[in-house]
């Protein structure tokens, strides 16, 4: 068991995600960065699919009431356990009575903290992600906060101490790697020089970006005048309803990334969607940080995941 | 005299008071004492208290209500007790 001293800014309990219920509306929910999560979770032997913690910009304080192994991968974040410091993307024993604590990610959005046989909360709807815009998953719903009790996972934990990350595998979260996104559904909504402008000129990340959506300022967009179809709104940017993928970039005026707690269908034009290797990278961009977007094909994209994909196995055949 | 300059934690939006209708947790001239919140750092519709990690007098108060503001970037200064 787990016991929390400090919730920090804002951690939940995530997975690989809720899946099979976005046709009625619920989305899927899980970690923002699946890469670190999956390594995290490769690191103390883990499957993918077991739940970490996502501790964002500030971590938590927690103190283990049973000895096991744990592991944080993704951003950057200095934190002690019984005094001493812990390493990133690398495994690390823990004896009953330890107290764990972090401090502000310095690199990076998100840690993610994987224990040795998963947190073992009560899966809802096939998952134990948090969704916390409706309160369901997770713990109770929510993030963190002091006096919560973690139950975890049985695990084999020998040999699991000290395994680390190769480090061609340990990404980078520099603001200037582009962000690569298929234009679409409605990218025809918008005037030629606005698509230009979607992936040439700079975006700012909002103060507001969560794991609903990720808030985007620079220019203005402008759609083509057109006499709006009975269904769409009276709005330029409104469509008739359509579904919205994970990662379509929204746009009203400015841009809206939706991530993995937003809504799942509506009628704003959806200009462009994230590519899923690179949604992991967005969620790790800080407020204020830049974003460029660089419009691929989709076997561009495909590419994409699948480089993801092989990366994750030489992680874990690494370990084996 | 010395002099302390307490910084932001992460980047977020530079909150002087607790909410808009109430006064500054801090003005120029004032004493603090380590512990006390002294300002708020908003992000991802959460708000993070600062606090001031020494006990001193408010000397300056470096970024604009509502200023957008970087991991690091100086916030509040004090004069420390002797």
């Amino acid at each position: 068991m787990i016991r929390v001293l400090d919730g920090g800014l804002s951690t939940t309990v995530q997975d690989d995600g809720r899946f099979g219920h976005y046709h009625i509306g619920m989305p899927p929910s899980g970690a923002m960065d699946q890469y670190s999560h999956t390594v995290a979770n490769y690191l103390v032997g883990n499957d993918p699919s077991d739940a970490t913690l996502e501790m964002t910009y500030k971590g938590c304080d927690l103190r283990f009431e049973e000895d096991t192994v744990i592991a944080l991968a993704g951003a950057t974040m200095a934190g002690e356990l019984a005094g001493e410091s812990v390493p990133m993307w690398e495994s690390v024993e823990v004896e009953a009575g330890d107290e764990l604590s972090m401090q502000f990610a310095t690199e990076g959005a998100r840690t993610y903290l994987a224990v040795a046989g998963g947190i073992d909360v009560e899966p809802v709807m096939g998952s134990r992600s948090t969704y916390t815009l409706v309160g369901i998953g997770g713990y109770d719903g929510r993030t963190l906060a002091e006096g919560d009790t973690l139950a975890v996972g049985d695990a084999d934990t020998g040999g699991l101490t000290g395994r680390t990350t190769p480090s061609n595998a340990v990404p980078s979260y520099d603001d200037s790697d582009p962000i690569r996104v298929v234009l679409g559904l409605c990218d025809y909504r918008l005037t030629d020089e606005s698509r230009e402008e979607l992936c040439s000129e700079p975006w700012k990340v909002k103060a507001d970006a969560d794991r609903v959506g990720y808030r985007l300022e620079g220019v203005d967009i402008e759609f083509e005048p057109r006499d709006q179809p009975f269904g769409a709104g009276p709005d330029p940017s409104n469509v008739v309803d359509l579904g919205y993928p994970v990662g379509s970039i929204q746009v009203s005026t400015l841009p809206i990334v939706l991530m993995r707690d937003a809504v799942t269908g509506g009628g704003y034009a959806t200009v462009g969607t994230v590519v899923s290797s690179d949604r992991n990278l967005l969620g790790q961009r800080r407020t204020h940080e830049e974003v460029y977007f660089e419009s691929v094909t989709v076997d561009e994209a495909l590419d994409a995941r699948h480089e993801e994909q092989a990366l994750l196995d030489e992680v874990r055949e690494s370990l084996a | 005299m010395t002099t302390f300059t307490i910084e932001a934690p992460m980047p977020g939006v530079f909150y002087r008071s607790p909410d808009p209708e109430d006064p500054p947790f801090v003005e120029v001239g004032d004493s603090v004492s380590a512990g006390d919140t002294v300002a708020l750092v908003g992000v991802m519709k959460n708000f993070y208290d600062v606090t001031s990690e020494k006990d001193g007098v408010v000397s300056e108060i470096i970024a604009e209500n509502e200023a957008e503001i970087e991991a690091g970037a100086g916030l509040i200064t004090l004069e420390l007790d002797d």
